[in-house]
């Protein structure tokens, strides 16, 4: 276990369930998670984006044809559940009792743990042709990530605050590039030094190193990075993606002149962004610099 | 060799224009190839000639074009 986590449990702000990658966040945690989120609210206020708030669900449907599986089967996280004749029940708990396998016994329901804030976004805009000009959404959902590990910044459930630009490729792609100098600020204004990189996704296998290799010689994907728990590197508190058409074409998302829309999607690691606080400036929020405790309680 | 490859593309390209007949030196991905047909291309070709591209190989400008994939092949199959 990393020195950060150890401190972080032993503070009372991450509460272990016994499971990687899995806790309840103590208080003064919280509080830190949601004046930053009220950070980015009045930083962005001007942008005036569409709010929506989902539960952290998409419909298997709209999963399904997102192509996930595709790229990341090993981290998805579908909702299984027991819909079988009550004379099956006794077997299932027999099997529990006795530390048996009992998945097989459940069925796939309509809903999956949500991968990334943005997704259930997409599916809604399908029903017309956007207005001339595109959309601007704001999401925050918690995500699923199933990749269990000692890393206190890789959790398997976390939020993430996104803004997400439905438009052309141009109006993306500026929009885009134009916020990793934007959050930069914001997060240096906070004592994080953030540098941005250019980065890629964990696509699974053979063919996700391709895909991999694809995103990065593309510049589909930066990142702002600090260094907070793993001794391999810093770690990403913030991504800016590019999906070209990808979400358009999936969903039947069109521009106002027809054609199909392009996507982009800025997103904060919530949680990141509250360990990397922690980590600079202390376990104590009452101690950490004027400057920083202003822009965030102010 | 090269229509082996075009018949792959065909299959697995999702190419806007037919793959048997597009220049050899023709940019596959504007011709509308994915980065997931991509993908499909890789596998295919390595089962096609009975190779495995090592990672160095698996990167967007060796599937760019016919050229390039005939190139990575007779790199791997030493011309056998």
């Amino acid at each position: 276990m990393s020195t950060l986590l150890q401190d972080l449990i032993s503070k009372g702000l991450l509460i272990p369930t016994g499971v990687d990658g899995v806790y309840g966040r103590g208080g003064v945690f919280e509080d830190v998670l949601l004046r930053f989120d009220s950070y980015i609210s009045r930083l962005a206020a001007n942008d005036k984006a569409d709010v929506m708030r989902f539960p952290p669900l998409v419909t298997r449907e709209n999963f399904e044809k997102s192509g996930y599986l595709k790229s990341f089967p090993h981290l998805a996280g579908p909702v299984f559940s027991f819909n079988r004749p009550p004379a099956d029940h006794a077997t299932l708990l027999e099997r529990v009792q006795a530390g048996q396998p009992w998945g097989d016994m459940l069925e796939m329901t309509d809903t999956v743990l949500t991968p990334a804030a943005c997704y259930p976004v997409y599916p809604t805009l399908a029903h017309a042709p956007l207005a001339k000009g595109g959309r601007l959404v704001d999401v925050l959902s918690y995500c699923f990530r199933h990749e269990p590990s000692i890393d206190p910044a890789r959790m398997q459930m976390f939020r993430m605050r996104e803004f997400i630009r439905i438009a052309s490729a141009e109006e993306c792609h500026a929009w885009r590039d134009q916020w990793i100098e934007r959050a930069g600020h914001w997060l240096q204004d906070l004592g994080l030094p953030a540098e941005s990189a250019v980065a890629n996704d964990p696509f699974f296998g053979r063919g996700g190193k391709m895909l991999a290799a694809n995103q990065r010689s593309q510049e589909l994907k930066f990142e702002l990075v600090v260094p907070i728990a793993n001794a391999e590197g810093p770690t990403a508190i913030m991504s800016f993606n590019y999906h070209q058409e990808h979400f358009g074409k999936t969903f039947g998302i069109t521009q106002a002149n027809g054609e199909v829309a392009h996507t982009a999607c800025v997103g904060f690691g919530m949680e990141r962004v509250t360990l990397g606080l922690f980590k600079f400036h202390g376990l104590d929020p009452d101690k950490w610099p004027a400057g920083v405790r202003d822009r965030l309680w102010g | 060799m090269d229509n082996q490859i075009r018949t792959i593309l065909k299959q697995h390209g999702k190419l806007g224009s037919d793959a048997m007949s597009l220049a050899e030196d023709a940019d596959l991905y504007q011709a509308g190839m994915t980065s997931h047909a991509s993908v499909n291309v890789m596998l295919a070709l390595e089962g096609a000639f009975d190779v495995e591209f090592p990672d160095r190989m698996l990167k967007r400008s060796v599937f760019e074009s016919i050229r390039n994939m005939r190139a990575a092949i007779e790199e791997l199959t030493g011309g056998r």
